[in-house]
């Protein structure tokens, strides 16, 4: 079997953060929009049998949603849904996600798309596993330029949950909100706490021995290049493409 | 209903209109996009629902956009909106953020009546402090402290979809995507492009009822083939991402998106204004 790529060993970190035993359970977990790794984590976690609901926003053939974002939107105020992936283009270190763009409201600096749904998702989701690819001072800042979504709230403020955990391309935090702050957890491969520390703008807690983040198991590489990516050829072609060597059947 | 053209559905549309489309997944009209960047539409005021995507980047690098309201601007795979990121950095257009359940629910305020409307979360995002029309208010059916937003109902002037199709009443087929049902239902004129009509009553046929919006709410409709296009609609075609690519790419500066629209807008290739020039 062909070298681990990097995006197939952040699908099964994501898929044991899914999975993982103590955090409240995952029956049914929503991927919105461009999220390729989160979704192809998903489908690992539900392809290695565990009973677990998909709902993929930007499915095309058999989306599961008959009233569009909307209805994905009313199902999370039910409670309905039990995990949501989230992204920045800045994460601070207490976990606050900014969507919006570096200097002057709305972006004058640099814009980032926008909020999206994560100022409502956030606080109405009982997990949140925050996922960026780039780690870099740039993107993990000590205080975001502004808060698209926060990561703690104070107490009157009606809540389910916030971040399980922030991974990126060179590790796993765990996040705690009682401290508002992260814990290393794991380091990828070639990474160590000084080469993370060095990329990270915000002050993190790690254990004395930061562990490796483990690579995915042969068992874990053959469904994700075989029935995951069947799963993910329609809506990503170019990642399915790029990751997995596939190219779409027309 | 009389079907109507393409080019007099943008030409009912004033400048400076609150105009609502849908996201890339769910069936805006870009058609009718590029039929108003032909007929120099200014001062538009576009409404995400609750995104904006391809048609918005188009109309705003056209000239054609005075504010947006949305939750986010973006290409999907393509990467950002260039033409919306070069305006915001300009200050050429004003932005007001929002997020994604609060649009849904400000339209859903307008159809049903209701002059507001609460929703949960939001409260400590950075949104709420550039919305002066959204508020915090205690939760009356509470006795513990409950603060909860409440956003006011929003009505658009006009809502732009692309349909899959339409029958001879005007009513329209939008299969599962429903959510355009309440944008119907909020929006004070609805204009839709279709693929085709057909023959008959979308509303007798109780398979098709479910996925179809009753003429009450259709003001006009025109034909107009591959209406959605770069953007897939339903299972009748896909999104076409070489296209969108090729266009992020042009649109990166100001000359490219030019160059871009005279070719793709206005049907002029560049072999043939070579020519002419």
């Amino acid at each position: 079997m062909s070298a681990v790529q990097p995006e197939e060993r952040l699908a099964a970190a994501l898929a044991r953060l899914i999975l993982d035993p103590s955090a409240p359970p995952a029956r049914h977990i929503a991927v919105g929009a461009a999220s390729p790794i989160p979704a192809a984590a998903c489908w690992l976690a539900a392809k290695s049998g565990h009973p677990v609901r998909l709902s993929l926003l930007h499915k095309r053939s058999g989306n599961p949603f008959t009233e569009g974002s909307r209805e994905l939107f009313d199902l999370t105020g039910q409670g309905r849904i039990d995990l949501f992936f989230l992204g920045g283009g800045q994460i601070d270190g207490q976990a606050n996600i900014n969507l919006i763009g570096t200097g002057e409201w709305p972006g004058a600096g640099v814009r980032f798309p926008g909020s999206f749904g994560s100022a409502f998702m956030y606080l109405m989701t009982p997990r949140t596993i925050l996922f960026r690819e780039e780690h870099s001072p740039r993107v993990l800042v000590p205080r975001v330029a502004h808060v698209s979504a926060p990561g703690v709230s104070p107490p009157e403020v009606f809540r389910r949950g916030t971040a399980q955990a922030l991974v990126t391309g060179r590790c796993v935090f765990r996040f705690d909100p009682a401290l508002a702050r992260f814990m290393l957890e794991s380091a990828h491969p070639g990474e160590s706490l000084a080469s993370i520390r060095a990329e990270t703008g915000f002050d993190f807690d790690a254990p004395a021995e930061v562990p490796v983040t483990p690579d995915p198991t042969s068992a874990e590489l053959a469904l994700l290049r075989g029935p995951v990516c069947d799963e993910m050829l329609e809506t990503y072609p170019e990642f399915c493409g790029r990751v997995f060597s596939r190219a779409e059947v027309a | 209903m009389t079907p109507s053209s393409l080019e007099a559905l943008a030409a009912s549309v004033p400048d400076g209109a609150l105009l609502a489309l849908p996201p890339d997944n769910s069936l805006p009209s870009v058609a009718l996009a590029k039929a108003l960047v032909r007929r120099g539409a200014r001062g538009l005021r576009l409404l995400g629902v609750p995104v904006s995507g391809f048609a918005t980047d188009l109309l705003i690098g056209a000239g054609c956009v005075a504010e947006v309201e949305t939750s986010a601007v973006s290409l999907g795979e393509a990467g950002f909106a260039p033409r919306f990121s070069a305006a915001v950095r300009a200050g050429s257009i004003t932005v007001r953020d929002a997020t994604c359940p609060a649009i849904h629910t400000m339209l859903q305020a307008a159809e049903k009546g209701v002059p507001f409307m609460p929703l949960r979360g939001v409260i400590g995002s950075d949104i709420l402090a550039h919305r002066p029309d959204w508020r915090v208010v205690q939760n009356p059916m509470s006795v513990a402290p409950d603060p909860i937003l409440v956003v006011p109902a929003l009505h658009p002037d006009v809502a732009a979809i692309h349909a899959v199709m339409a029958d001879k009443e005007g009513n329209l087929w939008v299969g599962r995507r429903r959510e355009c049902a309440t944008l119907a239902h909020a929006a004070r004129r609805l204009l839709a492009t279709v693929e085709r009509v057909v023959p008959g009553n979308l509303l007798e046929d109780e398979r098709l009822a479910a996925g179809t919006i009753s003429a009450t709410y259709v003001e006009a409709f025109a034909v107009a083939e591959r209406g959605a296009h770069p953007v897939a609609l339903l299972d009748e075609y896909g999104f076409d991402a070489a296209y969108v690519a090729a266009y992020a790419r042009a649109a990166r500066t100001e000359e490219g998106f030019r160059a871009w629209a005279e070719e793709h807008v206005f049907g002029r290739a560049a072999s043939a204004r070579a020519a002419a020039e």
